[in-house]
């Protein structure tokens, strides 16, 4: 279900050093005291800083009147929200209807097996974070994955791993 | 040269396929040689087995090229562009000869996809040069009053297109009859079906079409502002939805008096999705616009009397805005013309899974699920065996192959058990186990259940519990009664879509495919070979020759073996992976 009860422990406070809450003021400027604004503001501020680490959510409460409860509630609910740090490039394997029964679980059983995680898990050197989304709308080229911005079609579990290494090597250099 | 045009296919499951790098070496090579042409970036024609496609139109006609990588555009650059001379093997659709792909377009009729991967989508001009905006000019010039453009979408008989089924006409003069100072037009973008893709299609490909419906909606039940609720897996339909509506500010066709009206304001804004299945239901959907969690409320009050922020409220899918210009242009009768009794106009449908062509088709209401299978869509990937279609996605339901003569209308379909749904068209053979769809759909309902009303919220849980059991070799007897008792709680006493619907899979994978369910639950076998814990790998002793090919590759090296020697696989520790099934060359692998 989509509702979640999180401890505290769960949400992760950046380390600090990373955290430079000026760069919200913008965003904050823009949507406060507008109706709606929410899911854009937290939209907008995973965009800053990959994920909402907790003095994000509590800044932006101070400086919107915006209710914690709220904040939580609706970052817990969506997907898309994340509350902890992820891995430079995150690999999402579809697992939509199509690629299910074209065996998308070869390609994340493949990449499991590779990157030595387990889905939803990142790579210790941050590199990578393993993901599973159901649907990417190309369904004709399933099964299908998505890194970045590139999506990556009819794959094997050898092409898809391939892909991984090709980007691992590229970042070794 | 001048007079020819060349079109990549550039939607984002062309990009995928690599359209982008055959468009950079046409238009590096025509730079290269500063030759005249005109190169142009379109959208999907939905032809996606043969992507990426590049269509060349020039005084003999038009030559649709597939599976085009640089070296064949090279190619194609040389002979078709500079020369003159055609390429045959490459072309798939031309107007000039037949091609062995011709079966993929005779049965289809195009409408809402009539524009797609014909114009250049980011370029409002082109849409203007398929009549584009006409539909809503004619309205304002001629005077048509609100009730005459409503009673025009009335008889047209369209009906939602975003899995309901309900008359657009009639939506429309329910918001139009509630008068109130602030009223709103949503297009639901959110294309939650996974197996469906016509949405993101029509808005990468034809964004204006969108906005034109939008506008005329927002004329005839008198509204002032829109939002187009897309989900966020689509970046570049939110892209192109972006440069569409600049264009159209600058035209005047969306703002303050837009095509010249005095007090005809509209403008129209995109709003992205957060990623929740449920947010798709109209109610979560202003919920999550509104800035909350995505939970649906009771209805009524209707969206039409009380919608976002308590104002009247229309919200329709993309695909039902797609149409709406042409109805109005065209008029009703051109569109009802098509379709059954009750279900008129035309559908797209996204035929993928085990099929041998995949992509989008726009076909006439009233046509069979056969003949979408096996005439356009060329049959059953490898020759396998069909055995049953999945229309509706988590909604809907698996359709047997014994029923495929069923006709593509709302009421013929939902008497199967299945829903008409989005559009999504999922197909399966006979390696694909029925048990183990219905159990990949309640995972999915399951996790995307909002939580808010119990019999949804546990109901799919204690389900996905059955289900898993018995696809891993621990059903019991009873549990298929269970499951069906629970299917009916569920669909009676959930609040809102998603659980009214949530068993659907259930219960017409059991209604259908009963002996798959027995199978696994008293013979512990799954006759489709599907689901891993029911499948032991063994190696033939007569044939295996001792290549090594199969130790090599296992992935947690559980078959050992000398060179020469027969392989053993260790039971207790093999994964079940099949790998070795598919790596030996002498068939001396058991699966069974
Ligand atoms: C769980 C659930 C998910 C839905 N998802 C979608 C969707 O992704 N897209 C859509 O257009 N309609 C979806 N609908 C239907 C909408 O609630 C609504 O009926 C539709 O947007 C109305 O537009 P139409 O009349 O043009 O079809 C969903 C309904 C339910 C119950
Ligand atoms: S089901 Fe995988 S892309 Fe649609």
């Amino acid at each position: 279900m989509r509702v979640k009860r999180i401890s505290i422990e769960e949400v992760v406070a950046s380390d600090n050093k990373t955290v430079n809450l000026g760069l919200l003021d913008p965003v904050i400027a823009k949507y406060k005291n507008k109706k709606g604004n929410l899911i854009p503001v937290l939209q907008a501020a995973q965009n800053i800083f990959g994920f909402i680490p907790r003095e994000v959510f509590i800044y932006i409460s101070e400086q919107t009147g915006l209710n914690l409860n709220d904040m939580y509630g609706v970052a817990t609910f969506y997907s898309q929200f994340r509350l902890k740090p992820v891995g430079k490039h995150i690999i999402k394997v579809c697992h939509g209807t199509a690629c299910h029964v074209q065996n998308a679980n070869v390609i994340t059983d493949s990449l499991m097996e590779a990157l030595r995680l387990n889905d939803g898990e990142t790579t210790p050197d941050g590199l990578f974070t393993l993901e599973t989304v159901a649907c990417i709308g190309c369904c004709s080229l399933a099964p299908a994955m998505i890194i970045g911005k590139e999506v990556y079609g009819k794959l094997s579990g050898k092409i898809a791993v391939n892909v991984v290494k090709e980007i691992q090597l590229k970042e070794k250099k | 040269m001048e007079q020819i045009k060349v079109l990549v296919g550039m939607a984002s499951c062309g990009i995928a396929a690599g359209a982008s790098k055959v468009f950079e070496k046409i238009d590096s090579l025509k730079k290269l040689e500063n030759l005249p042409f005109e190169l142009i970036k379109t959208g999907c024609v939905g032809m996606c087995y043969r992507e990426p496609l590049v269509e060349i139109i020039d005084e003999s006609g038009s030559y649709l090229y597939g599976e085009i990588n640089e070296a064949k555009a090279v190619e194609i650059f040389e002979k078709h562009i500079k020369n003159s001379e055609p390429i045959k093997e490459y072309v798939v659709k031309t107007n000039l000869f037949s091609t062995d792909d011709e079966s993929y377009w005779k049965g289809q009729t195009k409408i809402a996809l009539k524009n797609c991967g014909v114009i250049d989508p980011e370029n409002i001009d082109d849409y203007e040069n398929q009549k584009g905006y006409a539909a809503i000019k004619k309205i304002l010039k001629e005077n048509i009053s609100q009730e005459n453009v409503i009673q025009t979408i009335l008889d047209s008989g369209l009906r939602g297109r975003g899995g309901g089924g309900f008359s657009t006409g009639m939506k429309w003069k329910f918001a139009y009859n509630n008068k109130s100072d602030k009223k709103y037009i949503i297009c639901n973008a959110d294309e939650g079906d996974p197996g469906a893709f016509m949405d993101r299609s029509v808005l990468e490909s034809d964004p204006h079409a969108v906005l034109e419906g939008m506008s005329i909606a927002a004329f005839a039940i008198g509204a002032s502002e829109g939002i187009i609720y897309c989900r966020a897996e689509y970046p570049l339909a939110i892209i192109r939805l972006n440069i569409a509506l600049e264009q159209s500010r600058k035209k005047g066709y969306l703002g303050k008096n837009i095509f010249g009206k005095q007090g005809f304001d509209f403008d129209i804004h995109v709003k992205e999705g957060a990623g929740a299945f449920v947010c798709g239901e109209e109610t979560a959907l202003m919920a999550s616009i509104e800035g909350e969690r995505g939970m649906p409320r009771k209805r009524p009050p209707f969206p039409a009397a009380s919608g976002l922020w308590k104002k009247p409220t229309n919200i329709n899918n993309v695909e039902t805005f797609a149409n709406v210009p042409y109805i109005v242009l065209n008029g009703a009768a051109s569109y009802n013309k098509y379709g059954t009794e009750k279900s008129k106009g035309t559908k797209v449908f996204a035929l993928t899974g085990k099929i041998k062509r995949g992509g989008l088709v726009e076909v006439p209401m009233g046509i069979t699920i056969h003949d979408i299978i096996f005439k356009l869509g060329g049959g059953i990937q490898n020759d396998k065996k069909f055995k049953a279609v999945q229309l509706g996605g988590p909604s809907g339901g698996c359709i047997p192959e014994y029923l495929a003569d069923t006709l593509v209308d709302y009421d013929s379909v939902t008497a199967t058990g299945a829903i008409m749904g989005s559009g999504g068209m999922v197909v399966m053979d006979e390696t694909t186990c029925m048990v183990d769809m219905a159990r990949f759909f309640l995972d999915f309902t399951q996790k995307e259940s909002c939580g808010k009303c119990t019999f949804c919220r546990i109901g799919t849980k204690r389900m996905l519990e059955i289900l898993i059991r018995i696809t891993e070799g621990e059903g019991k007897e009873g549990d298929i009664e269970a499951l069906e008792e629970l299917s009916y709680q569920i669909k009676d006493n959930s609040l809102c879509g998603l659980g009214q619907t949530a068993p659907n899979p259930v219960l017409t994978t059991i209604k259908y495919f009963r002996n798959e369910y027995e199978a696994h639950i008293k013979d512990k076998k799954c006759p489709a070979r599907n689901c891993k814990k029911l499948l032991t790998y063994t190696v033939i002793e007569e044939k295996c020759t001792g290549c090594t090919v199969c130790a090599k590759n296992c992935p947690v090296n559980c078959i050992s073996g000398e060179r020469k020697k027969l392989h053993v696989i260790n039971q207790d520790t093999c994964i079940k992976c099949g790998v070795c099934f598919t790596k030996c060359k002498f068939e001396a692998i058991k699966l069974s």
